[in-house]
């Protein structure tokens, strides 16, 4: 029987999963500051790299905020990896194919998928834009770097657009499932309010996949 | 009653016990009257099957009235047939036409391991019940009937989560083997009511702790179950639970809470 209650929350299937929602949720805050951010491409190269100039200038806090976000990454991935494996192994194989078209969609299906997708965007993302050409530049006398050089020059190729796009698109399946349903995992599901919440998933995972999309596509038409 | 009969294609999942080899069989069934109900069908084929000294198929069955939940299996891929509030006892044969081929498997997961044929073993169900799913009363006479005061829309929403006759399709439907809607309908009817208020903490614990254990899956809240649950249970209960394991998660202390006396 159960006797320390915190210890065991941390390896039981409700508390482990409710750790995946509130990472989930996080990172769809994240999105939402990234997204802010990604529209300053519009205002102009100065407006974007003296966004990102600040938020290079944090200095350590910066090194926080990043270390902070990769552990909520990291931890949503292993726990959604090992959780994975364990439902893997405990579902009935049948012969037959058993939906009854009530219950599952596709982005509930998708989840690992659109998942391991967006894990190897990341991973890609970070490379070619962040990690990726560096120039300089001067805006109001201050020396920055030119990240809206390297941002365009990236979308410049269709391809890499296209994965973007592809990519966001994945990324808007996985959080319209996600969205609600880290809601019903927190146990935040009423009759009153949950169509509500599923309605308000939804318009986040096309205004967040959308709205990157967007800005990559403007990014291609406007070239170098 | 109809005079037509019906003569149905089955393809039975057919496995001599759990370490055998299993495969699906074809059976030709004869003379089914539609207003027989599903299990009187298989009753149909097995009397067939015992006149020319075959083995019978093995099957669950207890009440055939749609309230003790014995009757599982998987027909065309969906738990007790996939109609809307119905057992497998209470699906009828005027659901099917004459000529049609019907699927039947057994309730699949790795919680519930096979026996024979379509018959399972749904006691890790009954492993969840006891860890937790009942309240201790003292003994003696029986209290007045209204000295509890429990609101109407309370005791229906209880009421709906104790519609569950512990059948395992939500198990059985589920793609990952979760028995989640089956212990969250237990957990959410005790904790609505004051008589299962006091031991809701412990019983939150204790009853998840067992799910786990047992080898059923974590819920990803895909709704297959709300979709296939014979009594309608709603994933509702589901979200209950997880806050009232939550809840008990990060309060409970053994030490600080005695329930019941010596």
């Amino acid at each position: 029987m159960v006797t320390s209650a915190v210890n065991h929350y941390f390896k039981s299937s409700i508390g482990r999963k409710q750790l995946i929602a509130i990472t989930g949720l996080l990172l769809c805050g994240f999105l939402v500051g990234h997204l802010t951010g990604n529209f300053l491409l519009l205002a102009g190269p100065d407006a974007f790299n003296l966004y990102a100039h600040k938020l290079a200038s944090l200095g350590p806090m910066l090194y926080l905020i990043e270390a902070g976000l990769a552990l909520i990454f990291l931890s949503h991935l292993a726990l959604a990896v090992k959780l994975n494996i364990e439902n893997m192994k405990a579902r009935g194989k049948y012969q037959q194919k058993t939906k009854t078209g009530r219950g599952t969609t596709f982005a509930s299906q998708t989840m690992p998928i659109t998942g391991v997708v967006l894990l190897v965007f990341l991973i890609l993302h970070l490379c070619s834009l962040k990690f990726g050409s560096y120039y300089e530049t001067t805006v109001g006398g201050v020396l920055m770097r030119d990240l809206y050089k390297t941002t365009l020059e990236y979308f410049a190729s269709p391809v890499a657009t296209g994965w973007y796009v592809f990519a966001m698109i994945c990324a808007a399946v996985h959080t319209s499932h996600g969205f609600a349903s880290a809601f019903q995992t927190m146990g935040w599901n009423h009759g009153k309010y949950f169509k509500n919440v599923k309605r308000l998933g939804l318009v986040y995972a096309i205004f967040v996949g959308g709205g990157f999309a967007f800005v990559s596509i403007w990014c291609h038409m406007k070239g170098v | 009653m109809s005079s037509e009969t019906m003569t149905l294609n089955l393809k039975i999942w057919r496995q001599k016990n759990a370490q055998a080899e299993g495969k699906l069989v074809d059976y030709r069934v004869e003379n089914v009257s539609p207003d027989m109900s599903f299990l009187e069908m298989i009753d149909v084929l097995n009397e067939q099957l015992v006149r020319k000294g075959e083995d019978p198929i093995a099957f669950d069955h207890d009440c055939r009235e749609g309230i003790c939940g014995m009757c599982s299996m998987m027909i065309d891929g969906k738990a007790h047939g996939g109609y809307k509030n119905t057992t497998t006892c209470q699906v009828h044969m005027r659901l099917y036409k004459n000529g049609d081929t019907i699927v039947i498997e057994p309730f699949r997961a790795q919680a519930f391991p096979l026996i024979k044929d379509l018959a399972v073993d749904r006691g890790a169900i009954d492993k969840v019940m006891m860890s937790g799913g009942y309240i201790s009363a003292n003994t003696g006479n029986a209290p007045d009937a209204n000295a509890m005061l429990i609101p109407k829309p309370i005791a229906d929403e209880a009421m709906d989560a104790a519609a569950c006759i512990g059948c395992g399709a939500c198990v059985a439907s589920c793609p990952n083997g979760s028995g989640m809607l089956f212990m969250g309908a237990k957990i959410s009817q005790l904790a609505l009511l004051p008589q299962g208020e006091p031991e809701s903490p412990r019983r939150a614990l204790n009853m998840v702790h067992t799910h786990d254990q047992l080898g059923f899956g974590n819920c990803t809240n895909h709704a297959e179950c709300e979709a296939t649950c014979p009594k309608g249970i709603s994933i509702e209960h589901i979200a209950r639970m997880n806050r009232e394991y939550l809840k008990a998660a990060f309060t409970y202390h053994e030490k600080n809470r005695s329930e019941g006396g010596a």
